[in-house]
């Protein structure tokens, strides 16, 4: 792919007002970028060193400010949003926008530079109408974070003085991170079909990455993308060959209606694939619990062991939720992956159907590739009479 | 094991296999097997196995001659670049742009490959060069340690690049692309451990292709582990005897797996030191053979900080990319250019004049290949010292310039202010750096890692040290070059571990060189992967508030603090900066000499240039030029006549502006001696007497040595023990020094005393088996000496031999007659149960065959050298050598020994036979080439006839002998070979130290 258009350009909205204000009273001052304005949300961090236009389109940071570890962003820009693939969908994007709420990074790159760049990231951002910070030590904020946990902060861009105690008073009254509802504002409102050709896999919209879209086309299936609340009897009405129940924001707990269509998806033994939110919602539908991570996995380098063959991979993670490993034991699933370093459970197989899950990024985009395989076992499942391989 | 030591290793161990010794011993290869090396390494295999696992490749062709090379060359059309199958450092390949260049290296690089081969490849020099670091063990598990990228492209050698890691101006797509096809890769290929791949990315499109695979630690392995803080040779080792990679663990966290990708919050800058300098007529380009001897690696939090840092660390006398000392260069549009296109060891420097100049980021970028990126980021280090220059110095500006890692000393060069009085309004300001870890998971988990570095892109510390840790803090020795290298490694590792041997449980390091052991973070307490400069140690040492600083270890780097650390309070362990000052300034060094009695050879110091003139008029040419503070023999000089001795004054303040110009008479003839010892100012240890076996003249570290000396008489080696005994306690030296003598017609001269660890100690203690540090770091720490028999070196049996390791060949156009100035680029030591056994093994391991039979060509400069010769060249003929000479030479000889075969010039070509066709056909197996030292012509104009015959010999790989001392001692072990065979014993541990009153 070769195209030779802009390959640099310079920020123009940066070296702003900006801060950030965290519930604990905490105050930290930087350079705003992007957009001007005031958000409040969750805050996280994640440990990736590349891919941020693909990692602030993925649906499942709605509702989250979002700081890198990586210190310098921005350096490759962004390319052009309007550019779809063969089968319409957003060529180099996770979604249509950029779902996080705000970014926060040590180093803005005040000049971008790659062949394939259309934007700077805070001319997109400003575009997108979402703030931006930087000048802030991020490992110390990320030291902040892992120890008290995810919390609730504000952060403000302006082109004039902060007025910090206003902002601490909404910041107050803003509302939590965990009582929102997420899926009215990530899935899709209506059907939306990619490919003209192959058999149908439903893909159940909880805040879909366009690269599970991506990764199902390129096995030969057509991609039905259908509301995170539709009805068990309706998605059938699709005759898929099998359905994924995608990634997205949120509490698990807050999808009852997709946990429904989960439970009977199962017990029709339809092929089912869970993804990420979807894992977390199968594991629900088959009798585990799920919990709040204190300060979740996101990241690119996070090592799982396939249980199967003791296999290890390096995955690309984005939970702040997670299964609830002694949950597992009497439920309907056996541990299929899981997190080498705190055992977290990344992976399920039903014991009897044809359902299967990760709570890790098998579609990568940002992250490594090497977990493509599980979209292979999901149309293993789907073929003629086979079960889930043991 | 075959993957630790490097190509030597890795060629040795598959010419083991291939000779079938190992199947014969029933030995397994651990880790990596040799087809899979093979799969790597040769050429063609290579390609074929990345097109099986669907990895890209050049388009290229393998050929074994050059006729084949021509039409290959033409198929791909030109500019083609060669490589060579199985080289160290990209040795002998090139770009050819003609067929004409074709030819040269073509032959060149036939010669060198131990397989005969060599590749012709299309040439992408502007594409971007991205390596990965891969781990595989043996049940396929497979993980990306690093990736780097390379700034210069593909233009300049990875060992040449100036490198950073993360990867800065890749997205997504290609950083995974190039992920996933590295593991592809490194499972087809069946690497198990580490390795590390090499890509080149098309930077107009997502196009890549492989490049190579080093199926073995490497360079790049070393800094991706230093970068990373994932110990890769470790974590190898551990898989070559089996382990899976989930069985280890995180050598950091010491909770998580050693199966995960390093996340970095930091951006690491590789730079390079070149020794170009030291070097006659070297071409100084960069390209795909590799010319550094060492590098340096900067931590920081911007790109600009982390380069900048580097630049410092090189300890070149640079301070940063701009507002260095005024060199007074400038160049026109022309020059910067063609600077830009034609990359050298300064080409940041030009990216910044050429910024300065006006040239636009795009024309930059046109010229040079750089990414773009990355001239944005020097012009924005350009852009603050502008605002250095104009704007008045506040807090937000100080804050913007130290965040591009200005340092104290640039600032106060804009400013017109002092380094102090910056530092001093800095701090006044809470300007402050923060004390990083690096934690290899970017601060995701809890981690007690110990592994540190200063940056200003933060605000609070990671770490605060407790009073109870106070500790001791060893300097290292900053990067290798020529004349510190793995020496001063080794004495800086040895005395953490002795100073912990003797109860010191806080010790803490600062180095910045990724080659080193002294910057594994698990030798000491705490590391600092940081700059050797006065702010950067004060900055430590105001964090640190340690007991004391120990700069006698690290070489003349840690060495040179010494005096600015004492101004500013830091408590320095060892002999007193005072003590080392009055060793260091020659005049008062003189003072002392002369109320001991001791003789020096005439010298004077001036900073005046008549002055000189008439003092060298004086004692009469040749004289020694040099610089009072040097190491190595920069800027050092044998100057013969008032032109040169113009030219020279002016090179060596260059070098130390600060101290003046030293003349000293240069005296032929004459033995040079070091004595390595340790005392604690009333004790004195003599660790050995070392004997130069070349003449004095050729520098200390390019000459070899031996234990125990042979040429000298009893009397003059007591004087040398009396000697060293009277200037050690004199100078109230506590820990390790070096002292050199020149030895002439009997008489004994100092020549210089150097308090701190030397080049020679590690060969001293390993031959004496006394670990000299050891009984340094007890001196250090006010302890008393342990006994050591009186004279212990004189009573051990074994002889020491250390030969120089020269690398000319990588060195373009590099004259290869030793001098005054150092130029070898390592050194091999062996041991042996007599003189001529530890010759023929420290020869050979440098490269040298050892001919049984053969040819033998002789050119000699000056009757006098012919005479010292004659016996040798006897000898040489009567084992049965042909002699061969030029006319003028072979008459000399013929006329004393016999027949010789008179060959011609190089210059003379239609003469036949020809020195030039022997060479090609491989009729000589070694020359005897001493130039004639004793007249002008060598120094003012140079014998080019010489030059030619040295370095085309040494492009054909034929040994060239350039010394008498060098030439005689071949000889002799040539005739001892034919009767013995070299011994082979293991080295034998350090004798246990006796500590008893």
């Amino acid at each position: 792919m070769t195209r030779v258009t802009i390959t640099t350009k310079k920020s123009r909205h940066a070296n702003k007002f900006g801060k950030l204000i965290f519930d604990d009273g905490t105050v930290l001052e930087g350079m705003g970028f992007g957009y001007s304005t005031t958000v409040f949300g969750e805050i996280v961090f994640n440990t990736g060193m590349v891919g941020y236009p693909e990692t602030l389109t993925d649906p499942s940071y709605s509702g989250q400010i979002l700081t890198l570890t990586y210190p310098l962003v921005g350096n490759y820009g962004v390319p052009d949003p309007t550019i779809k693939d063969p089968d319409g969908i957003p060529k180099f994007f996770e979604s249509n926008k950029i779902q996080i709420r705000g970014l926060v990074v040590h180093e803005l790159s005040l000049s971008a530079s790659h062949w394939n760049l259309s934007l700077t990231l805070d001319e997109w951002m400003n575009n997108e109408k979402i703030p931006g910070i930087s000048g802030i030590d991020t490992r110390e904020l990320t030291k902040k974070i892992r120890k008290g946990g995810v919390m609730m902060a504000a952060l403000v861009v302006s082109d004039s003085e902060i007025d910090e105690e206003k902002i601490r008073k909404q910041l107050q009254s803003a509302p939590k991170y965990v009582s929102e509802k997420f899926m009215d504002a990530v899935s899709t409102s209506q059907e939306e079909v990619y490919g003209q050709t192959g058999e149908p896999v439903v893909v159940i919209d909880t805040g879909a990455k366009n690269s599970i879209l991506r990764n199902i086309r390129n096995l030969g299936y057509k991609v039905i993308k259908l509301p995170w609340d539709t009805s068990f009897e309706k998605i059938i009405s699709y005759k898929p060959k099998g359905v994924v129940i995608s990634n997205g924001p949120g509490d698990p707990q807050n999808c009852p209606d997709t946990i429904e269509t989960a439970k009977k998806l199962i017990e029709s033994n339809i092929p089912t694939l869970g993804i990420c939110l979807g894992a977390q919602i199968i594991g629900i539908a088959g009798n585990t619990k799920t919990y709040k991570l204190k300060y979740g996995h996101r990241g690119q380098n996070k090592p799982c062991v396939n249980l199967d063959n003791d296999q290890i991979y390096v995955t690309s993670q984005n939970h702040g939720y997670g299964i609830d490993p002694v949950s597992l034991k009497n439920s309907d699933f056996n541990l299929w992956f899981k997190n080498v370093d705190d055992n977290t459970v990344e992976g399920i197989k039903h014991k009897i159907k044809n359902c299967i899950a990760v709570q890790f990024h098998p579609e990568a985009t940002p992250g490594p590739y090497d977990c493509k395989f599980v979209f292979e076992e999901l149309s293993h499942l789907m073929g003629e009479g086979n079960t889930a391989k043991k | 094991m075959l993957a630790y030591g490097g190509q030597t290793a890795l060629n040795c161990g598959v010419k083991l296999e291939d000779n079938g010794i190992l199947q014969k011993y029933g030995i397994k290869v651990l880790g990596t097997q040799v087809p899979g090396i093979k799969r790597a390494e040769d050429r063609q295999l290579f390609k074929d196995s990345m097109t099986q696992c669907n990895v890209p490749i050049l388009r290229s062709k393998t050929v074994t001659n050059f006729e084949d090379a021509k039409r290959v060359a033409e198929e791909l059309c030109y500019p083609v670049i060669i490589r060579v199958a199985y080289t160290l450092g990209g040795k002998g390949g090139g770009v050819a742009y003609n067929e004409i260049e074709l030819h040269e290296i073509v032959e060149r690089g036939l010669r060198a490959s131990l397989v005969g081969q060599v590749l012709i490849e299309e040439y992408i020099g502007h594409w971007k060069q991205i390596e990965y670091e891969v781990m595989q063990d043996y049940a396929g598990n497979n993980v990306i340690v690093c990736n780097m990228e390379n700034v210069l492209s593909m233009k300049a050698h990875t060992g040449d690049n100036i490198v950073v890691a993360p990867s800065q101006t890749i997205d997504n797509n290609e950083y995974h692309t190039l992920r996933s096809a590295a593991l592809r890769a490194t499972k087809h290929v069946g690497i198990v451990g580490e390795c590390n791949i090499q890509y080149a990315l098309d930077p107009d499109s997502d196009r890549y292709v492989a490049i190579e695979i080093n199926p073995r630690l490497s360079r790049s392995s070393a800094l991706a582990s230093k970068a990373t803080g994932y110990p890769l040779a470790y974590m190898s080792a551990k898989i070559g005897l089996g382990y899976d990679l989930s069985e280890l663990v995180n050598r950091i966290t010491k909770t998580t797996t050693a199966c995960f990708e390093p996340s970095l919050d930091y951006i690491v800058c590789k730079h390079p030191r070149w020794d170009f300098s030291k070097f006659e007529f070297v071409n100084r380009k960069l390209g795909p053979t590799m010319k550094s001897v060492g590098e340096v690696m900067a931590v920081g939090r911007t790109f600009e900080e982390s380069i900048q840092k580097a630049i410092r660390m090189l300890d070149i006398g640079n301070d940063g990319l701009v507002l260095n000392r005024n060199t007074g260069q400038t160049f026109d549009e022309e020059e910067l250019e063609n600077k830009l296109s034609h990359h050298d060891d300064f080409i940041l420097y030009y990216v910044a004049a050429a910024l300065k100049f006006g040239f636009s980021i795009q024309r930059i970028y046109k010229l040079s290949s750089i990414d773009q990126w990355f001239i944005e980021k020097i012009k924005n280090i350009v852009e603050v010292e502008e605002k250095l220059t104009k704007n008045e110095l506040n807090k937000s500006l100080l804050w913007e310039a130290k965040k591009a890692g200005f340092s104290d000393k640039q600032i106060g060069r804009a400013k017109n202010k002092t380094p102090e009085e910056i530092r001093d309004f800095r701090k006044e300001n809470g300007v402050l750096p923060s004390v990083k870890q690096i934690d290899s998971l970017a601060a995701e988990w809890p981690a007690a890692t110990n592994y540190l570095y200063l940056t200003y892109g933060g605000n609070s510390h990671d770490i605060q040290v407790q009073s109870e840790d106070k500790g001791i803090i060893v300097l290292g020795a900053g990067p290798y070059r020529i004349g510190s290298s793995v020496e001063f490694d080794w004495g800086t590792v040895n005395m953490v571990w002795s100073l912990q041997e003797n109860g010191e449980k806080n010790i803490s390091v600062v180095n910045c060189n990724p080659e080193t052991v002294s910057t594994d973070y698990d030798i000491c307490s705490r590391l600092y992967f940081e700059e050797l400069t006065q702010e950067r140690i004060l900055d430590i040492t105001e964090f640190e508030n340690p007991k004391g600083v120990i700069t006698c270890v690290g070489g003349q780097t840690a060495n040179n603090l010494t005096p600015g650390l004492a101004e500013n309070n830091v408590k320095i362990l060892g002999t007193s900066a005072f003590d080392v000052d009055r060793a260091e300034n020659r005049s008062k060094f003189s003072a002392e000499l002369d109320k001991l009695h001791i003789q020096q050879p005439r010298w004077q110091a001036f900073s005046n240039l008549s002055a000189a003139k008439d003092f060298a008029e004086e004692v009469g040419f040749p004289v020694i030029v040099r610089p009072s503070y040097v190491l190595s023999g920069a800027a050092m000089k044998v100057v013969w006549s008032k032109e040169e001795l113009k030219t020279y004054v002016k090179e060596a303040t260059d070098v130390s502006p600060d101290h003046p110009v030293v003349i000293s008479k240069f005296m032929l003839n004459s033995l040079e001696v070091d004595v390595d010892g340790v005392s604690n100012g009333t004790e004195v240890i003599i660790g050995a007497i070392v004997e130069h076996i070349d003449s004095a003249g050729v520098h200390s570290g390019d000459a070899m040595m031996c234990i125990p000396p042979w040429r000298l008489n009893n009397k003059t080696i007591e004087t040398i023990t009396e000697y060293t005994k009277k200037i050690a306690t004199t100078f109230n030296v506590k820990g390790p020094f070096n002292l050199q003598f020149l030895v002439h017609d009997n008489h004994v001269y100092v020549i210089e005393l150097n308090i701190r660890a030397s080049r020679s100690m590690p060969f001293v203690s390993k031959l004496v088996k006394t670990n000299l540090i050891s009984l340094a770091s007890a001196a250090i720490l006010d302890k008393p000496l342990p006994k050591i028999p009186q004279n212990k070196w004189q009573k051990i049996h074994n002889y020491g031999i250390k030969v120089p390791q020269f690398s000319f060949m990588q060195l373009d156009g590099a004259d290869i007659t030793l001098g005054v100035e150092m130029q070898s680029t390592g050194e091999a030591a062996c041991f042996g149960t007599s003189f001529f056994d530890a010759l023929s093994k420290g020869l050979t391991s440098v490269g040298y065959n050892l001919p049984d039979k053969g040819a033998a060509l002789v050119t000699v400069g000056g009757d006098q050298n012919k005479e010292k010769l004659l016996q040798s060249i006897a000898l040489l003929k009567n084992l049965g050598f042909k002699i061969l000479a030029t006319e003028h030479t072979a008459e000399f000889f013929e006329e004393k020994i016999g027949q010789i075969e008179i060959v011609h010039k190089i210059s003379e070509p239609e003469r036949k036979p020809n020195i030039a066709d022997l060479l090609h056909e491989r009729k000589i197996n070694f020359i005897i080439n001493i130039p004639s030292t004793s007249t002008l012509e060598k120094y003012v104009g140079m014998l080019d006839d010489e030059y030619q015959i040295r370095r085309k010999s040494l492009e054909l790989g034929v040994p060239v002998l350039t010394t008498i001392e060098l030439a005689d001692s071949f000889v002799k072990t040539l005739e001892w070979l034919k009767n013995n065979k070299p011994t082979i014993e293991p080295i034998e541990p350090y004798d246990p130290l006796d500590y008893s009153t």
